[in-house]
């Protein structure tokens, strides 16, 4: 049993037990927490915005005519199981095994690359079929709101190429270890935004 | 009085510990399992006429938040131990504010379109 050290300071994020300040890892990950959460609060204005504007096709085409549910079905497959190797990434890069981490951090970039790329044809189809964003409030609140969401993934695979480089230079050193927890925080959160997309935009519309 | 094991957990800076998070191969693969199970029965039911029909969008918001739920436990880790405590209180807050925008903005447009009907373009 630990004995209780009074430190004389305070984080404002004190352990349970009274022991000292709470440990750096639960810190950083509660402040990449309160960023997730206001870039939640920043998704649901384009979700309302979304959801008021998606019945006003001006004439157009709507989202019956345009969406594939395939495409879709196959993108979440790869958004979720691209989640799953991050997951199985962070712990083997807790664990220390160097190789065992970037064989799931490039399987995990290959299957966020293959979301986007699925995602991409997608737009560049609609584009050329004359539904661009420019073409009724339905199709720009849908641009506005999906590409946000693909802006998300893009800078998440730039930030895991960057994350790799360091853990490539500079070894599996704790601070390192917690950019690699913030980035994962930050994957899975897509994630949960993607089940967002995935049902109010792609399922719903279909209906 | 300290003893050797107090030593040893004190001998480093505050804060910078050598835990684990406590999570496992098993945890994700839970979570890959029923995420995977929600996604399928979505658009299985968006897709067929399994469910009562006006029943659908129910069931798609209920698939879509069970899904959140399992991912915010499997993928996330937020969970009922006291090191989350802030992220459990910060997560409430967060959706107060998401279902303030979401269903003002649908509240207030819906107020809108009924007493100002759009008029025909001409």
């Amino acid at each position: 049993m630990a004995a209780v050290i009074s430190s004389g300071f305070s984080t404002g994020v004190e352990r349970a037990d009274g022991a000292g300040p709470a440990p750096v890892r639960v810190v950083v990950a509660y402040g990449f927490w309160l960023f997730i959460l206001s870039d939640i609060v920043m998704f649901s204005g384009l979700f309302a915005a979304y959801a008021v504007l998606s019945d006003n096709a001006a004439g157009g085409p709507t989202g019956r005519e345009l969406f594939d549910l395939q495409k879709v079905f196959i993108e979440t497959f790869c958004l979720l199981l691209s989640s799953y190797t991050c997951g199985l990434g962070a712990l083997a890069a807790e664990w220390r095994k160097l190789k065992h981490f970037l064989i799931y951090a490039a399987l995990t970039f290959s299957l966020g690359a293959a979301f986007l790329y699925i995602e991409f044809s997608e737009f560049a189809g609609m584009v050329s079929q004359g539904a661009g964003p420019t073409r009724s409030a339905f199709l720009s609140a849908f641009f506005t709101l999906v590409g946000a969401h693909g802006a998300h993934v893009t800078i998440g695979l730039l930030w895991l190429i960057y994350l790799v480089a360091q853990i490539v230079i500079k070894g599996l050193r704790p601070a390192v270890l917690r950019r690699l927890l913030c980035f994962s925080l930050f994957w899975h959160a897509l994630d949960i935004i993607w089940i967002g997309v995935f049902t109010l935009v792609y399922l719903m519309g279909k209906q | 009085m300290m003893d050797a094991d107090d030593r040893q957990i004190h001998d480093r800076s505050p804060g910078v510990e050598e835990r684990e998070s406590g999570a496992g191969v098993l945890t994700y693969t839970v979570g890959l399992v029923l995420a995977l199970v929600a996604t399928i029965a979505s658009f299985v039911v968006s897709q067929t006429h399994l469910l009562w029909p006006p029943g659908v969008t129910v069931g798609l918001v209920v698939l879509a938040i069970a899904q959140i739920g399992v991912h915010l436990v499997f993928f996330l880790h937020l969970g009922s131990g006291p090191d989350n405590t802030n992220n459990i209180l910060a997560l409430a807050f967060g959706l107060l504010v998401v279902f303030l925008i979401i269903t003002g903005s649908l509240w207030i447009i819906a107020n809108l379109t009924a007493n100002m009907p759009l008029l025909p373009v001409q």
